[in-house]
């Protein structure tokens, strides 16, 4: 599986996912500074990792989603290569259209960071096909504005077509129908607010998160 | 031509930093706050050449998520 990790300025989670990847696929990930505006040819997936891209200046993943690096992603993902977007990645994804929806403050206004317990909600994505249908896993949250808002006529699309890949099992900061990730209409951009990187192998606490690279991993070869 | 834009949720988003600056206020003592909302304001120092559309353009590409945010552009001369 060839992927690239698209690292910005602020981005803190970009070695994480990189080690993720390698570990399951036993290739390293190229990694693309946020001004290249041409990716690597052939590449499978691209990973937008976590962090506070650009201070989150603006808005979280606003100033990201402009920059060089994203026309060529978003032309990526358009032509179906698979997009992982991780907390700071699922914003930047909202914010370039890519994922319907925005981003929010958390509703307690504070920044939650520790274990939570979610569902996965479908399990014949892509990116989930190694998890069973309501599983409950755990997965780390570390992040300020990962309270979910979309009108309700894209919840409710979002729910009728299974596009929402995870949710919170108890509220976590506000999200509407405490959606955790979802996945575009074509079924090839997920983004989530939890970390699957930081639970890979049994020394970080747990491995909840290994399968969805697995996952990814057999779809793409 | 200094313009401002003010950026503010829609409607119908919650807005959790206005309900905590509510919350705050009547902390303080202040009475008869039916409720707060927070946004923001950008002052463009522009070229007279850059008409309204151009500003608008800008706020619909970067300044406001128009997924849950509205903007409103007041071009004066600020002096």
């Amino acid at each position: 599986m060839n992927s690239a990790v698209i690292v910005f300025p602020g981005s803190n989670c970009d070695r994480d996912l990189a080690v993720a990847l390698r570990q399951v696929s036993g290739k390293a990930p190229h990694m693309v500074w946020h001004r290249d505006s041409e990716l690597p040819e052939g590449l499978d997936l691209i990973a937008l990792p976590g962090g506070f891209s650009y201070g989150d200046y603006l808005r979280s993943g606003a100033m990201a989603a402009r920059s060089p690096v994203m026309r060529a992603v978003k032309e990526a993902a358009e032509r179906g290569v698979s997009v992982l977007g991780v907390c700071n990645g699922f914003q930047i994804l909202t914010e370039t259209g890519l994922l319907p929806g925005a981003l929010m403050r958390n509703a307690e206004l504070n920044f939650v960071c520790r274990d939570v317990p979610l569902s996965v909600e479908n399990s014949q994505s892509a990116f989930t096909s190694r998890y069973d249908a309501g599983e409950e896993i755990d997965l780390p949250v570390a992040h300020h504005d990962g309270n979910y808002t979309a009108d309700e006529d894209t919840l409710d699309r979002l729910e009728g077509e299974g596009r929402i890949a995870f949710r919170y099992r108890a509220p976590v900061n506000g999200s509407a129908r405490d959606i955790a990730g979802i996945i575009n209409d074509k079924g090839n951009v997920l983004g989530m607010m939890p970390h699957p990187e930081r639970v890979v192998e049994p020394a970080h606490g747990g491995t909840d998160g290994r399968r969805l690279f697995e996952g990814i991993l057999e779809a793409l070869g | 031509m200094k313009t401002r834009v003010y950026v503010t949720l829609k409607h119908g988003v919650l807005d959790p930093q206005g309900k905590a600056i509510h919350h705050a206020l009547e902390g303080l003592g202040f009475r008869g706050i039916n409720d707060v909302r927070a946004g923001k304001l950008i002052e463009l120092d522009l070229d007279e050449g850059v008409d309204e559309a151009e500003v608008e353009a800008m706020c619909r590409k970067l300044l406001a998520n128009t997924v849950i945010e509205n903007f409103r552009i007041e071009r004066e001369a600020l002096a």
